[in-house]
């Protein structure tokens, strides 16, 4: 019985008084992974005028297609099991944005209120059809051991790993989706369809095909999102519905169609739901909301958004 | 057999013969040839349908054991579905008894929906209701009905013999406790503080809501004292806390649960299982437990359903079929008679003494709650696998662990502010 | 009916403007004359379980349609804002467990509910008041599983996850509540009392404010009208409607747990009041019928466990082909068969 012997462990070793700093920095972890989801969100709506309210389904999609791909890989001990996983995480995510867009939403463009429904019906479908295919279990991805474990970090102390990584891949998102929208020919496409639809399609661009890309790209994040959300936190069916609401509220406060306002928004419901956790527990979701309301009282397009 | 078959056909029937035929103007309860009709609700939908779904075949197992009968009489099962929703669940057994006339019903799994039957139970006093699965210690504890049966023991109960194994065997002062915040971890942690600090030890309570993902803080405050981590939590929330608590290199000697010690919980992958080895934990089953029956039963159930199924059965799918044991046993004692508004039927219940597949021998008591044997697990690698595997037991535990009734009811309701700690501090 | 309908805050794609014609009323009061003698001729479960079941659902649908109909909003927040009712009963009466407050009569804690839930209504009205369309979707959406997610952690106040059982319900005029027909019979009461309601409010200047909002809100202003107010005060009216669903949604369950009323039941009013047609209040009861005899009998028709693709495929061909729902297609045959000689100019948008 040597294992169960007690006294083994200091379970409080990184416990530094750093409370506050871990607090914050959970905060900011956490608002990594929503700006991750809700930046595909927040695209999407930014061009097309279209509130995905499937945006959750994909995320979950992309997760366990993500770790479909994964398990078999990860079992026979391959280094680059995790890697694979984003990439079908990605893929199948963004493959099934882009049918959804065909098949559904293209050709109620402009409907606004019909697309949200049709979304939604398409979530109700994808949720229930991810647990026939994976059953009610709750998964994880595991890490490369590279970035599992924990590093020591001054006042915190031991802080796992992988959730700084998880802040560098929401900059690298967002460093890549400004590159995007601001050096390249599709990026200034985007941004001229933002502001004016009907001008884009007037200078001769091929705008369904640019709302296929878009769509791609947002679809893909919340992808992205699913693998990197499901190796922070356990993948269990239900999450669709949690990154839904997070993206909603984001963008929300944020303002629609702006990645810095996503930004923003992001950061500041991540530093709520931890802040709010940390001092009062029972009555932390209300934190989120009261900044929400406070935002659309002031300022109803959201902080970074544009008047409607 | 395929029960679902004998659903369809038989509601085809009822859809056929039309709204007459449903007014209430059925057949006298009793006739000797006439087969009786079981309802089954479960929660084969939603988050909590992999439980549903092993208690589904945990039923089956046992009815074909019996050929579809019991007391002389030929059984078919009504199956209905729930989403673990109270509401869904009431509306389910509504419709069981009052559509499908169902003799009696067997259901549902989880904890409110338990309670929600329960309550709809006492409008139809001349039928019987089986729990399935549900735990809530209140179902059978406050506001009891008396046409509700429950063979399976509730989540105090379950920790029996944990606390004391802790403090006296472990030689453990002090423990953290780990908790959702929530009614079953509620239930745990009074059952598991019961024991502990009334054997002296001391314990540190960190509850978290139900569905927290982000443990840091949590695990922060661990107090360096602690020399064991007690770790209360179900299904996804113990996975979020055992990786994040591998991830922060944990090492504190690990109680679990009766539900962190699930399969579902051994089967997942990942750097958990690690720490998880050795955990001790408490429960009504174990996957390997030194007894022929269980031997024979997991066997059975390996080869009935091979990888459609569990290792080896889940907590739901064992309970449901303890109580399919009490209900099938007691219609064989009362000869398939359900006349009489079943009076005859709930004293056999009621009177029931047999031997669950775990060897545990199971009683009801006075509010039809079970009284049966918890065990104490260990976690092994065995085959590659982990594995629960049994090294004690705790017999004929009651729903108020030997405290005398009165003064139990008196501690009043598990919280988070009554966690049974009583005897200290 | 009466209101000028062209032009305003239209782009929605879904049939959200009000079915009018001197036909509402006389079909109405016949349909209440069915569902007053209907019992008499079908058995006690589909009176309570279906019929009745369904009018408590059609309630809380119908809050949603009143304001999609007549405001041109479609709150997301309505099943949250019927669980409010339903909680302030519940932690108020004697016999709830566990008991919270407890000890307040049902005939002092009804009205409290129904004032909850207006002053809900109100609340969603104003945070929401500066937005309209898919903008007021989300935030309604986010207010509604945000105050869920809130019950279901708070313990102290709601019990959580669990919720609060054993609601039982008031006596009826001496009966029990739980007796089917007594059931029955005062839902049915309520559920026309309220529409009778709907039906009366948007014919007076109130309503008829609110429709002129919904079609050109410029317009209503420049007319010296209080936009704001008159969308609040909509939301509000929702919320009271909304409120009595909620208190007869939480006794007919001998109870309330907040997984009843998150997104699932949400959605599932949505879905209600989608299939039923956003056009006229009746179209909340259609679809709340639909739905609760699928739900009811799915198990029977299609294998229970994927009740929800199914739903979802149901409520997906209805958006995609009949987006004013069951309403429209009748509409649509009805002038099949009178062949009309011209579509409104409603219609004629689409």
């Amino acid at each position: 019985m040597s294992d169960s012997r007690p006294g083994g462990g200091h379970g409080g070793i990184w416990m530094t008084g750093g409370l506050a700093a871990t607090v914050v920095l959970n905060g900011l972890t956490l608002a990594a992974l929503y700006f991750i989801v809700a930046s595909g969100f927040s695209l999407i709506f930014g061009l097309m005028r279209t509130v995905n309210m499937a945006h959750g389904s994909l995320y979950m999609l992309g997760a366990y297609v993500g770790y479909a791909v994964f398990e078999p890989l990860y079992d026979q001990d391959l280094w680059y099991a995790w890697h694979v996983g984003i990439l079908a995480g990605i893929a199948s995510a963004a493959a099934f944005g882009v049918l959804m867009q065909v098949s559904l939403l293209g050709w109620m463009q402009g409907q606004e209120l019909r697309q949200a429904l049709v979304t939604i019906g398409v979530s109700i479908i994808v949720a229930d059809q991810l647990l026939a295919f994976f059953g009610g279990t709750s998964r994880q991805f595991f890490a490369p051991d590279s970035i599992f474990g924990s590093t020591t970090l001054p006042e915190i102390g031991r802080y796992p790993t992988f959730r700084l990584v998880q802040i560098g891949i929401a900059v690298g998102v967002g460093v890549a989706l400004w590159l995007l929208l601001n050096k390249t020919r599709l990026g200034l496409m985007i941004r001229a369809g933002v502001d004016d639809r009907q001008m884009l399609a007037a200078t001769g661009v091929n705008v369904p095909l640019v709302s296929l890309a878009v769509f791609a790209l947002g679809a893909g994040l919340a992808g992205l999102g699913g693998i990197i959300g499901s190796t922070a936190q356990p993948l269990v069916q239900g999450v669709d519905v949690r990154f839904l609401l997070t993206s909603l509220v984001v963008v929300i406060v944020g303002g629609m169609g702006s990645i810095a306002g996503t930004a923003i928004g992001a950061i500041l419901v991540g530093l709520a739901e931890q802040v709010g956790q940390a001092m009062f527990p029972t009555y932390s979701v209300i934190l989120t909301f009261l900044i929400m309301s406070a935002v659309l009282a002031l300022r109803p397009q959201g902080i970074l958004g544009r008047p409607a | 057999m395929d029960f679902r078959m004998d659903r369809r056909k038989m509601l085809l029937g009822a859809l056929g013969t039309g709204a007459v035929a449903a007014t209430g103007l059925r057949m006298p309860a009793y006739a000797q040839n006439a087969p009786i009709r079981m309802g089954w609700l479960s929660t084969l939908e939603g988050p909590f349908a992999t439980g549903g779904q092993d208690a589904w075949r945990c039923t089956q197992m046992i009815m074909e054991e019996n050929n579809n009968q019991a007391g002389g009489r030929r059984v078919e099962i009504v199956r209905e579905s729930s989403n673990a929703q109270a509401d869904v669940a009431l509306a389910r057994a509504r419709k069981l008894v009052e559509q499908d006339n169902v003799d009696f019903m067997v259901g549902p799994l989880s904890g409110a929906e338990g309670i929600a039957v329960r309550d709809y139970s006492r409008t139809r006093p001349n039928q019987a209701f089986i729990n399935g699965g549900s735990g809530a210690a209140d179902t059978t504890l406050r506001n009891v009905s008396p046409n509700f049966f429950r063979f399976n023991m509730d989540g105090t109960q379950w920790m029996a013999g944990l606390g004391n194994y802790v403090r006296r065997t472990l030689n453990v002062q002090e423990v953290a406790i780990v908790a959702g915040d929530y009614a079953f971890p509620y239930a745990q942690v009074f059952g598991f503080s019961l024991e502990f600090c009334r054997a002296g030890g001391r314990a540190t309570y960190l509850w978290s809501p139900l569905g927290t993902t982000d443990y840091s803080s949590i695990i922060a405050r661990i107090p360096r004292t602690a020399g064991a981590l007690v770790v209360i939590h179900g299904g996804s929330d113990g996975l979020a806390f055992m990786t994040q608590y591998a991830q922060a290199g944990g090492s504190l000697p690990l109680i679990g649960g009766s539900i962190m010690a699930d399969q579902s919980m051994l089967s997942a992958r990942g750097p958990h299982r690690r720490l998880m080895v050795g955990m001790v934990s408490a429960g009504p089953l174990a996957d390997v437990v030194d007894d022929p029956r269980w031997v024979d039963f997991t066997n059975r159930y390996r080869a009935r359903w091979g990888r459609e199924g569990f290792n080896s059965p889940s907590i739901h799918g064992y309970n449901y079929y303890v109580a399919m044991q009490g209900v099938l046993l007691a219609l064989n004692a009362v000869r398939g008679d359900l006349s009489g508004g079943q009076q005859g039927f709930m004293r056999a219940l009621a009177a029931s003494d047999y031997t669950t597949p775990m060897g545990a021998r199971m009683r009801l008591d006075h509010n039809r709650q079970a009284i049966s044997d918890t065990f104490l697990n260990r976690i092994e690698e065995r085959g590659g696998q982990a594995v629960t595997v049994a090294f004690d037991r705790a017999r004929d535990v009651n729903q108020t662990l030997g405290v005398p009734e009165a003064q139990f009811l008196a501690l009043g309701a598990p919280s988070r502010d009554n966690t049974g700690c009583v005897a200290q501090s | 009916m009466s209101g000028d309908r062209t032009g305003g805050a239209g782009r929605t794609g879904l049939g959200l403007r009000g079915l009018g014609g001197g036909w509402v009323i006389p079909a109405s009061l016949a349909l209440l004359a069915v569902m007053l003698v209907l019992p008499a001729f079908i058995p006690p479960f589909f009176t309570g379980n279906i019929l009745g079941r369904a009018i408590v659902f059609g309630i809380i649908a119908m809050s949603l349609t009143f304001l999609a109909t007549y405001g041109g909003f479609v709150s997301l927040a309505q099943m949250m804002i019927a669980g409010v009712a339903g909680y302030a009963v519940a932690v108020l009466v004697p016999g709830a467990v566990p008991s919270i407050v407890g000890g307040v009569p049902y005939g002092l804690a009804i009205p409290i509910g129904l004032l909850a839930a207006t002053l809900m209504g109100l609340l969603v009205g104003a945070i929401a008041v500066r937005t309209q369309g898919i903008y007021l979707l989300m935030i309604t959406l986010a207010l509604g599983v945000g105050v869920q997610l809130f019950i279901q952690t708070n313990i102290a106040w709601f019990n959580g996850y669990e919720g609060i059982r054993n609601v039982v319900g008031p006596d009826v005029l001496g009966m029990p509540f739980r007796d089917t027909y007594v059931f029955y019979y005062t839902t049915l009461a309520i559920a026309a009392a309220l529409y009778a309601m709907v039906l009366y409010l948007v014919r007076t200047p109130f309503g008829l404010a609110l429709q002129g909002i919904r079609d050109n809100v410029r317009r209503v202003n420049a007319l010296g009208y209080h936009a704001a107010w008159h969308r609040i005060a909509a939301f509000g009216v929702a919320g009271f409607i909304a409120g009595w669903g909620g208190l007869l949604f939480t006794f007919y369950n001998i109870g309330i747990s907040p997984g009843s009323i998150g997104l699932g039941g949400t959605v599932n009013i949505l879905i209600m009041a989608v299939i039923g047609g956003l056009g006229h209040p009746i179209g909340a009861f259609i679809g709340a019928v639909i739905f609760v005899v699928f739900d009811t009998f799915a198990a029977d028709l299609y294998d229970r466990d994927r009740f929800n693709t199914l739903i979802g495929a149901v409520f997906l061909v209805i958006v995609l082909v009949s987006p004013d729902g069951v309403l429209g297609l009748a509409k649509r045959a009805g002038r099949l068969f009178r062949r009309a000689p011209a579509p409104s100019p409603a219609e004629a948008r689409q």
